[in-house]
């Protein structure tokens, strides 16, 4: 679970979720989650369907209550605080806009619950539409906009309160791939133009890479890692996180000599001992480990690598030609694949084709140890 | 394609279809313009009937009784049904939901007779007890539609209310409206539609109701139908027959303009 050192040391911490759980019948949605989000970062609580992602939002925003736990928010105990009295905001998957307002209305509708004065609100609610870039659209209803507008006008509306922390739910949800990459950007600009905190949930890690400072991985209810985007990808703490994000090539390994500096294993699905030259504390009742390799860092030759470690022999079983990359599907001796990824940097060189005897090797600091 | 012959099938059903539905009706417009007294016996147009209508003062003070009670009944059916209508559909974990739902929705199969007797015998048990009501008449009336309508009201609104996206709802507590706020500003405007044609539903099955009526009325209110019904028992009189022309013409353009209305606003949202 500590995995954050790439966070700033002295964050102040805003959000503060203690133990908190929620059973819904019979099956416990979020179970015993603890988390701490920092002033001003944008955090993504990444899962797939079921993980319980979603109810712990709700349980943010106030629509469930939880059966055990806090959450404290800006040192203020807020766990049984109705939804109007917090002090946070929430954009909607289906963006909720009230369908009998404006868009103006829409966005003074938060304002107008605090009872601001009226110029006041007009400035607010000019500024927000200014934001995001909706400024002619201030007297369209919301039926009459597309995707992308609505989307925009509920994030203005949930900005214009100046809410400590800003939900998401699943921001993109509703975008076509093309307007998903526009928008992410755009969105963490705007967010970072005004400064608020931000927790988002998404099922997407790409979007969850893009868009977060730290990410959490949820499953089954519980927090599975927390760390940066880097953290996440390049030290996954277990096999489900690891083949959570993005592909992953594992094999079954026992360790052969433990070092200081360095680990060598054995693998019986390779053909040559894996070398790891950084020490890894192992527990001590078990050698019996699985080797985690990202598909980008195996590489492909036709000839036998220099050395007796960090290889292993194949046939090339399948390619996947996906333009800037292309996929290879290598399987070895023992009957395991391997995948692996080149970029396609010269337009038609010399390439392994199918069934080519060809040998796939990798760098001493790429494999990850993995203990379940 | 091929060219349908003169009388083809379907088009004689069609024919036959609307003369059995309608040409009731044209005879008793026809006949509502009659001189003679007797209704089967056409004795040349005349407009003397309409005249006789509008000195009828039983029948005129029938109208307005039945307009009132209908718009009351109506209205109070409109409070109860959506309240009934929001229990039913927002406490999903409220025990004997399913019973209440059931109960609910019982007076749309009941007879009118049960439902008219049973309202009287409590209407007399009440006079008795505690001594209200004291005299049947327009408030016995309002009660007993209340109690119908409200069953009608509360299927059409809790059919709409279960389409409105919570979420909305939701939104609007986040920004900082409280329930019941969130109730008159969001969710009302929403379900509008749907309160109005369940007014408008318990508005003409108020006007309609002769069985209930009769049953809990006292000697000081006559509704509508109660006119019409006994004075057909004494004599179907030509006055009657201008009433329900009247009452014809009233609802078609009523429909209208209904339809009118709703046209434009298709239109207006296909252009936008």
């Amino acid at each position: 679970m500590e995995n954050g050192n790439s966070t700033p040391a002295k964050a102040e911490v805003l959000l503060s979720i203690q133990g908190l759980s929620k059973r819904f019948d019979d099956t416990l949605a979020v179970d015993n989650v603890s988390l701490d989000i920092h002033k001003g970062e944008i955090f993504a609580l990444l899962g797939g369907s079921g993980s319980g992602k979603s109810t712990l939002l709700r349980m943010l925003a106030g629509f469930e209550a939880p059966n055990a736990g806090r959450v404290l928010l800006d040192g203020e105990d807020v766990t049984a605080m109705p939804p109007y009295l917090r002090p946070t905001n929430m954009m909607f998957q289906s963006y909720a806009l009230f369908p009998h307002m404006t868009v103006e209305q829409n966005i003074a509708m938060g304002l107008k619950q605090d009872k601001l004065p009226k110029n006041e609100i007009r400035n607010r609610v000019e500024a927000m539409l200014t934001l995001v870039k909706m400024e002619s659209f201030a007297k369209r209803k919301p039926q009459q906009l597309s995707g992308g507008q609505q989307q925009r006008v509920a994030l203005a509306r949930s900005l214009a309160k100046q809410p400590k922390l800003l939900l998401l739910d699943e921001p993109m949800g509703a975008l076509d791939k093309k307007l998903r990459t526009e928008m992410q950007l755009e969105l963490v600009e705007i967010l970072e133009q005004v400064g608020a905190t931000c927790l988002m949930v998404t099922h997407d890690q790409e979007e969850a890479m893009t868009m977060a400072s730290r990410i959490a991985i949820m499953a089954q209810g519980r927090i599975a890692q927390v760390g940066s985007p880097v953290d996440i990808y390049e030290s996954p703490n277990s096999r489900m996180t690891a083949e959570f994000i993005g592909s992953v090539n594992i094999f079954e390994a026992s360790i052969r000599e433990d070092e200081s500096d360095s680990i060598t294993l054995e693998s019986a699905a390779l053909d040559a001992p894996v070398f790891i030259d950084r020490g890894v504390s192992t527990p001590a009742e078990s050698t019996a480990t699985l080797v985690a390799l990202r598909p980008e860092k195996v590489y492909l030759s036709s000839e036998k690598p220099a050395g007796d470690t960090n290889w292993s022999r194949g046939t090339v079983d399948n390619i996947a030609y996906l333009g800037d990359i292309s996929c290879y599907y290598v399987k070895l001796a023992s009957g395991q694949r391997v995948q692996a990824t080149m970029a396609n940097v010269e337009r038609r060189g010399e390439r392994p084709t199918w069934g080519d005897t060809v040998y796939v090797s990798w760098e001493a600091s790429s494999p990850i140890l993995l203990w379940n | 394609m091929v060219k349908s012959p003169r009388f083809s099938f379907s088009k004689v059903m069609l024919v036959l279809g609307l003369l059995f539905l309608y040409l009731p009706m044209v005879v008793l417009i026809v006949y509502s313009f009659n001189a003679s007294r007797l209704v089967s016996v056409w004795a040349g147009f005349s407009t003397h009937w309409y005249g006789e209508l509008f000195r009828d003062q039983q029948i005129l003070s029938a109208v307005w009784m039945s307009l009132k009670i209908a718009f009351y009944s109506a209205s109070m059916a409109v409070c109860l049904g959506t309240l009934c209508a929001f229990v039913m559909t927002r406490f999903k974990r409220l025990r004997g939901r399913t019973l209440l739902s059931s109960m609910i929705s019982a007076p749309l199969v009941m007879p009118e007779v049960i439902t008219g007797l049973s309202l009287l015998l409590l209407f007399v048990q009440m006079a008795q007890t505690i001594g209200w009501p004291a005299d049947r008449g327009m408030a016995t009336i309002w009660i007993a539609h209340t109690t119908f309508c409200s069953a009608y009201v509360a299927v059409v609104v809790s059919a709409r209310l279960r389409e409105v996206d919570r979420t909305v709802e939701e939104a609007a507590m986040d920004l900082g409206c409280t329930p019941l706020k969130t109730f008159f500003v969001i969710t009302l405007p929403v379900i509008a539609p749907a309160l109005v044609s369940g007014w408008l539903l318990a508005f003409t099955l108020s006007l309609d109701d002769l069985v209930i009526a009769s049953f809990v009325s006292g000697p000081g209110a006559t509704t509508l139908p109660m006119v019409v019904f006994s004075s057909v028992r004494l004599g179907v009189s030509p006055k009657i027959n201008a009433l329900a022309t009247l009452i014809i013409l009233t609802v078609s353009l009523i429909a209208f303009i209904a339809w009118y209305l709703m046209r434009r606003g298709e239109e207006k949202r296909k252009r936008s």
